[in-house]
C-alpha cells in the first residue's frame, strides 16, 4: 500500500484568509481555475478541515482570528501541512508593524512551507503545494512508522 | 369455549377487585398476576385454535341478551348524566338517539335478534386476542406504576386510580368479547362499552381541556354507533337474505347489494372509532390522558377494533365501488396525517398522528379487501400494536423522568437515559424500516395494490405517504442518538421505572421480525384462504433475506466495542471558532452564544392548518359516496 | 440448484467499488473537458480513498463510526440483494435504511452544518422515494413481477411503455447522484454549501467508507437505467452511458436550487410517473 503513495496524489487543501488584503487569496483561487487547474494534481479545495491535508494560510494573523488558525489546525487530521502565502503569512508584511498583527503565521502554528511574494504568484502557489506534498509524504512515514531505507528500524508506532 | 368465557369474564373479575385495592404494591401484585393469567390464557388459545379453522360456539343465553340491553340503556343514561352536568347536548342527543334506535330494534324485531352461534374464535381473532391479552396485559402493568408517579407529578388531579384500573380491565373483558363475537348485537353491545371506557380514561384529570376532548371523543365514536344500530336495524328487516346479525351468515350471504348497505354503516363505525378523517381531531384531543391509556386505546387496542370490522367486512367491500370508496378514505387519511405528523413537536402529538395514519393504510387494504391485501391488513395490525404501544410507553417513561414530551427536549436521550432511547430507537426502527414489520406490511400491501381493481390510485397515495413517515420518524430518531456532550446520565435503577414491560415490549418488537413468517403461514395465511380460497405470502428468498438483515442489525452494534479506544477526539466544526463542548462560543460583542439544533418542521408546507380541512372534505365527500354506492346497489 | 443469485451478489460487492470508482473518475474527467480543464486522472477516486485511509482517525464521537459502517454495509447488501436478482421493491426499502443510517451518523455528531446537512438528506430522500416507489411498480405492471431477474430477462422493451417514469427517474437520479441542481445534503465536488453537509464532521477511513458506499450505489442505480432497457443488452449499455453523461452535463450546466424546488421537483417527477402508469393501466385493461 505504501508504494502507491496516495497522498501525494490527492491533497486536499484547507485555504484559510487569516487578515489577508486578500490579494494571495485572489491568486490561490486562481489556481483553482481552468487556467492553472490544479485538479489534475487530484487538488480539491474543500471547505472543512476535517477532510484537509494542506492549510494554505494567507495574511498576517490578528486578535479575532489567532484562536480560528489554531482550531482549523487542530481539527486536522494527521498527516497535515502548512504552507504559508505571502509575505504577510511569512513575517507580517507590510503591516508588520501594525498594532492588531501577530506578524506571521509561525506564530500561531507550525508551518512547514512558506511561499514569498506580495502577491505570490499563482506558478509560485503550485510550486510551494508541490514542495508540500514531499513533506506530507515525509510525515505519512513516520507516521505509520515506515522507514525510507528498507533496513531501518521499526520507528513510531501509533 | 371456556377459553373464551375465562377471557371474557376474568377481566370483569379482576376490575370488580381492583376497586377495592388502594395500595401501588397490591395494586401491581394483583395486575401483574392478571397479567400472567389472561397473557397465559390468549396463549393457550393460540395453542388450541390455531389450526383447524373457525370454530363456533351456541352460548346462547336470554340472560344474556338482557343484560346486554340494560347495561346500554344504563350507559345512555350515564351519558344522559354527564352531558347534563357539563352542558354538552350533542352527547345527550346522540345518546338518546342511539337509545332509540336500540329500544325500536329490541322492540320490533324481537324475533330476528338472534344467532346460531354467539361466540366463536378463528384465527384472525386469535391475532386480536394476542394482541389484547399479551399487549393489553403488558400495558396495564406498566399502567400501575406510571400512575403512581403520574399523581406525584399531577398532585392537582383527583386520585380515581381503582376507577381507572376497573375501566382498564372492563375495556379488555370487552375487546375480548368484541373479537369473540360471532353475534352482531354483541358486538354492538362490546363496541359501546368501549366508547364509555374511553369517554371516561380521557376525562380522568377532570380538567377543563380532558373533559372536553372525552366529549368529543363520545360525540363521534357514538355517530359511529348510530350507523352501528342503523345497520342492525337493516340486518334484522332483511334477515332471510342478509343473514341477520350473525356475523358469519351475512358474509356468507349470497346476496352482495343487500348486505353493502349495513357494511358500509358499520364501516361507518369503523372510521369513526378509528379516527380516520374526518373524525381524527377526536384522536388528537384523547392525547391529553395518561399514557398508558393512549397506549392501550388509543394506540393498540379500541382503535384496532374499527379497523378490525372493516377487515373482517372486507370480503363485503371487495369489488364493489362503495368499498373503494372506504378504502380511498383510509388511503387519503394515510398521507394526510403522515404529513401533518412532519409539523408536530409534540411525540403523543406525532405517535397520535401516525396512528390514525396507519390505521388509515389498513382501512385502505379493507376496503379494496383482495385477498392480498386482507393479508397485508393483518400484518400492519400485528406489527402496528406491538411498535406503537412501545413507543408510547416509551414516551411516558422519558416524559416522567425529563418533564417533557417534546421532542426537541429528548435531543441526547441516547447519553441521559441510554436503556430508553435505544428501546424507542427499535421502536421507530419497527415502524418505517426494513426489516421491521411495518415495512413488511407496507411492502406487502403495495405489492397488494398492484394487482388490485383500481390498485393505481392507492400505490399512488402510498408512494407518497410512504416517503413522509420516512422524513419525520428519522428526524426524531436522530434527536434521539444525538451525541451531546457536557449532559449526564438520568435514568434511574430497576424500581423506579417500569422496565419489566418496557423490556418485553421490545423484545416482541424484534421477536416479531423473526416469527413473522410463522405467523404469516399459521395464523393469517389460512384465515385468508378460508375466506378467498387462495392466499398470499412472503417469497422464501426475501424471507431470508430479512432474517439476514435482522441478524445484521443485531450483530453490528458489536462494532461500537471495536471503536472504543483507538480514535483521537476532534470538537465540532464551528466555522473555525473555537466552542466548548456544549457548544457555546464566544459571539459577536462577547456574549457568550450556544449552538442549538432544532429540527425542521416546515409547519408552513405541512402544518395542520394547511392540510387538515382539504383531507377532511374530500373523506367526507368519499363517506357519502360509499353510502350512495350501497344505496344505489341496492 | 441455481446458484446464478450468488455469483450476481458476489460479483457485485467486489467489482461494484472497482467500476464505481473509474466511473467516478471518466465522470470527473467528463466534468473537467465540460469546464475547460484537464481535469484529474481517471485513477483519480482510488487515490483519494487510499488517502483516505491512510488518514489519522479521529471522530467527533465514536457512534458516528458505528452508524457510517453500518450505512456502508446495508448500501452493499441492497446493492447485492439487485444483482441477485432479488425483489426491487425491497432493494429499495433497503436502500432506504442504509440512508437513514447515514443521516444518523450525523444526527449523532451533534454539529449545526451536520444537522443541517442531515435534514437536507432527508428531505432529499422524501424527494425521491414516490418515484422509486413508482419505478418498480411500472416494472412490475410491464413484466409482471417484482424480481429483478424476471425484469432483466423480459422481452418487451419496457422503455416503450414506461417513457414517462424513465424521465421521473432520470429527474431523481439527479438526487440520488448528488448532483446539481438538486445537490442539497452534500455535493461531490468542491462545491460547498453548509460546509460539507452530512459529510462535514467525518473524516479519514470513515469518508472513504461513505464514497465507496457511494460507489455502489451508483453501479445499482445504473444496473436500475439499463433494466428500463434489459431486452436489449447493447442498446441498454449506450442508454446507461448516454444517461450518465447527461446527468454530468445537467451538473455542469445548473446551480443548486433550494430544498424547497429540489422537493416539488421529486414529487413532480412521481407526478409524471403516475400519469404513465395511469394512461398505461387504461390501455392494459383495454387491450386485455
Amino acid at each position: 500500500m505504501s508504494s502507491m503513495a496516495f497522498l501525494k496524489r490527492s491533497p486536499w487543501i484547507l485555504h484559510y484568509d487569516a487578515s489577508s488584503c486578500n490579494g494571495c487569496d485572489i491568486e490561490v483561487l486562481a489556481c483553482l481555475t481552468p487556467l492553472y487547474d490544479i485538479e489534475r494534481f487530484g487538488i480539491i479545495n474543500t471547505g472543512n478541515p476535517k477532510h484537509a491535508d494542506i492549510l494554505l494560510i494567507t495574511g498576517g494573523i490578528n486578535e479575532q482570528n489567532r484562536p480560528v488558525v489554531k482550531n482549523l489546525y487542530e481539527q486536522m487530521p494527521e498527516p497535515k501541512v502548512v504552507v504559508a502565502i505571502g509575505a504577510c503569512a511569512a513575517t507580517g508584511g507590510i503591516f508588520r508593524e501594525c498594532y492588531n498583527i501577530t506578524g506571521g503565521v509561525d506564530k500561531v502554528i507550525p508551518v512547514d512551507v512558506y511561499v514569498p511574494g506580495c502577491a505570490a504568484r499563482p506558478e509560485q502557489i503550485i510550486d510551494g503545494v508541490v514542495t508540500a506534498l514531499g513533506i506530507l509524504e515525509e510525515k505519512r512515514m513516520k507516521m505509520t512508522g515506515e522507514a525510507t531505507r528498507p533496513a531501518a528500524g521499526v520507528g513510531e508506532e501509533r | 369455549m371456556q377459553t373464551l368465557l375465562f377471557l371474557i369474564l376474568f377481566p370483569i373479575l379482576v376490575a370488580c377487585l381492583l376497586l377495592f385495592v388502594k395500595r401501588t404494591t397490591s395494586r401491581y401484585a394483583v395486575v401483574a398476576l392478571s397479567a400472567l393469567a389472561i397473557g397465559g390464557a390468549s396463549v393457550y388459545l393460540l395453542v388450541r385454535y390455531a389450526s383447524g379453522g373457525a370454530v363456533y360456539f351456541a352460548a346462547s343465553s336470554e340472560a344474556t341478551d338482557i343484560v346486554m340491553v340494560a347495561i346500554e340503556m344504563a350507559l345512555a343514561l350515564f351519558i344522559i348524566v354527564m352531558g347534563v352536568k357539563f352542558r354538552n347536548y350533542l352527547a345527550i342527543a346522540l345518546a338518546v338517539v342511539q337509545a332509540a334506535l336500540v329500544v325500536y330494534l329490541e322492540t320490533t324485531f324481537a324475533g330476528s335478534l338472534h344467532a346460531a352461534n354467539n361466540l366463536f374464535v378463528d384465527q384472525f381473532s386469535i391475532i386480536m386476542a394476542l394482541i389484547i391479552g399479551i399487549i393489553g396485559s403488558l400495558i396495564a402493568v406498566y399502567g400501575v406504576r406510571y400512575m403512581e408517579t403520574y399523581h406525584h407529578h399531577h398532585p392537582e388531579v383527583r386520585d380515581r386510580q381503582r376507577m381507572f384500573f376497573f375501566v382498564i380491565f372492563a375495556f379488555l373483558a370487552a375487546m375480548f368479547g368484541l373479537v369473540f363475537s360471532n353475534n352482531l348485537m354483541w358486538v354492538f353491545f362490546f363496541w359501546e362499552v368501549t366508547t364509555i371506557a374511553s369517554f371516561v380514561l380521557i376525562g380522568y384529570s377532570e380538567t377543563e381541556e380532558a373533559t372536553t376532548n372525552a366529549f368529543r371523543a363520545l360525540v363521534m365514536n357514538l355517530l359511529g354507533g348510530v350507523a352501528f344500530v342503523a345497520a342492525l336495524i337493516f340486518l334484522a328487516a332483511t334477515g332471510p337474505t342478509s343473514g341477520g346479525v350473525d356475523l358469519a351468515l351475512v358474509l356468507a350471504s349470497g346476496d352482495a347489494a343487500v348486505i353493502l348497505v349495513p357494511a358500509v354503516l358499520i364501516g361507518f363505525a369503523g372510521i369513526t372509532k378509528a379516527a380516520l378523517m374526518p373524525f381524527s381531531s377526536w384522536l388528537l384531543g384523547a392525547m391529553v390522558a395518561p399514557t398508558p391509556v393512549s397506549a392501550l386505546l388509543h394506540s393498540s387496542t379500541m382503535v384496532k377494533a374499527g379497523v378490525y370490522i372493516l377487515v373482517r367486512f372486507a370480503p363485503v367491500f371487495a369489488g364493489t365501488f362503495a368499498g373503494l370508496s372506504v378504502g380511498l378514505v383510509g388511503a387519503v387519511t394515510f398521507v394526510v396525517a403522515s404529513a401533518i405528523a412532519i409539523s408536530r413537536s409534540d411525540a403523543k402529538s406525532v405517535l397520535a398522528y401516525s396512528t390514525i395514519a396507519n390505521l388509515g393504510l389498513i382501512a385502505a387494504c379493507a376496503g379494496v379487501g383482495t385477498y392480498m391485501l386482507v393479508w397485508a391488513a393483518i400484518l400492519l395490525i400485528i406489527f402496528h400494536a406491538v411498535a406503537k404501544s412501545l413507543l408510547f410507553l416509551g414516551t411516558g417513561a422519558i416524559e416522567h423522568r425529563i418533564g417533557s414530551r417534546n421532542i426537541e427536549d429528548m435531543e441526547g436521550l441516547i447519553v441521559r437515559m441510554p436503556k430508553m432511547a435505544v428501546m424507542m430507537f427499535i421502536g421507530i426502527a419497527g415502524m418505517f424500516l426494513a426489516p421491521f414489520g411495518m415495512l413488511v406490511s407496507k411492502w406487502a400491501a403495495i405489492e397488494a395494490f398492484v394487482q388490485a381493481p383500481f390498485g393505481l390510485v392507492f400505490i399512488a397515495i402510498l408512494a407518497y405517504g410512504s416517503a413522509v413517515t420516512v422524513f419525520f420518524w428519522a428526524k426524531w430518531m436522530g434527536k434521539l442518538v444525538a451525541v451531546t456532550r457536557g449532559t449526564e446520565r438520568i435514568e434511574k435503577g430497576f424500581l423506579e421505572e417500569p422496565w419489566v414491560p418496557l423490556y418485553i415490549t421490545t423484545a416482541i418488537v424484534i421477536l416479531v421480525v423473526f416469527l413473522f413468517p410463522v405467523i404469516s403461514t399459521a395464523l393469517i395465511e389460512p384465515y385468508v384462504f378460508v375466506i378467498y380460497g387462495m392466499t398470499a405470502h412472503l417469497a422464501q428468498a426475501n424471507v431470508a433475506i430479512m432474517l439476514l438483515m435482522i441478524s445484521l442489525l443485531l450483530i453490528l452494534p458489536i462494532s461500537f466495542s471495536l471503536f472504543r479506544k483507538s480514535a483521537k477526539r476532534l470538537p465540532v466544526y464551528m466555522g473555525g471558532r473555537p466552542a466548548t463542548p456544549e457548544l457555546q462560543f464566544a459571539g459577536s460583542l462577547g456574549m457568550t452564544r450556544e449552538a442549538q439544533t432544532q429540527n425542521y418542521y416546515l409547519t408552513g408546507y405541512f402544518g395542520e392548518a394547511r392540510l387538515y380541512w382539504p383531507g377532511a372534505v374530500v373523506c367526507i365527500v368519499l363517506i357519502l359516496a360509499s353510502w350512495v354506492f350501497a344505496g344505489v346497489a341496492l | 440448484m441455481n446458484w446464478l443469485w450468488l455469483i450476481g451478489a458476489v460479483l457485485f460487492l467486489v467489482l461494484a467499488p472497482v467500476a464505481g470508482g473509474l466511473i467516478a473518475g471518466i465522470d470527473r474527467k467528463i466534468t473537467a473537458r465540460m469546464q475547460g480543464r484537464v481535469g484529474p486522472p481517471i485513477l483519480q477516486p482510488f487515490y483519494d480513498v487510499g488517502k483516505l485511509f491512510e488518514k489519522e482517525r479521529v471522530v467527533v464521537t465514536t457512534a458516528q463510526n458505528f452508524y457510517v459502517l453500518a450505512y456502508l454495509v446495508f448500501i452493499a447488501l441492497s446493492g447485492a440483494i439487485f444483482f441477485a436478482g432479488g425483489d426491487l421493491l425491497l432493494t429499495v426499502f433497503a436502500f432506504t435504511l442504509a440512508h437513514v443510517f447515514l443521516v444518523l451518523g450525523a444526527y449523532a455528531v451533534h454539529s449545526p452544518y451536520s444537522h443541517i446537512g442531515a435534514e437536507r438528506e432527508l428531505i432529499q430522500v422524501m424527494a425521491y422515494e414516490p418515484m422509486i416507489i413508482l419505478v418498480v411498480v411500472g416494472f412490475y405492471m410491464v413484466t409482471g413481477s417484482f424480481f429483478v431477474d424476471a425484469i432483466a430477462a423480459a422481452t418487451v422493451p419496457a422503455i416503450a411503455y414506461l417513457p414517462g417514469v424513465f424521465i421521473g427517474f432520470a429527474a431523481i437520479l439527479t438526487i440520488k447522484l448528488r448532483k446539481s441542481p438538486f445537490d442539497i445534503s452534500t455535493s461531490h465536488h468542491a462545491h460547498q454549501e453548509i460546509v460539507k453537509g452530512i459529510t462535514t464532521e467525518f473524516s479519514g477511513s470513515t469518508l472513504a467508507q461513505i464514497e465507496i458506499a457511494h460507489w455502489y450505489e451508483n453501479i445499482f442505480l445504473l444496473g436500475l437505467v439499463y433494466l428500463f432497457f434489459a431486452w436489449n443488452p447493447v442498446i441498454a449499455i449506450i442508454a446507461v452511458a448516454v444517461t450518465y453523461v447527461a446527468e454530468i452535463y445537467i451538473d455542469n450546466v445548473t446551480a443548486r436550487v433550494r430544498w424547497q424546488a429540489a422537493l416539488k421537483s421529486g414529487w413532480l417527477a412521481a407526478a409524471l410517473g403516475i400519469a404513465n402508469l395511469a394512461i398505461l393501466s387504461y390501455m392494459m385493461i383495454g387491450g386485455a
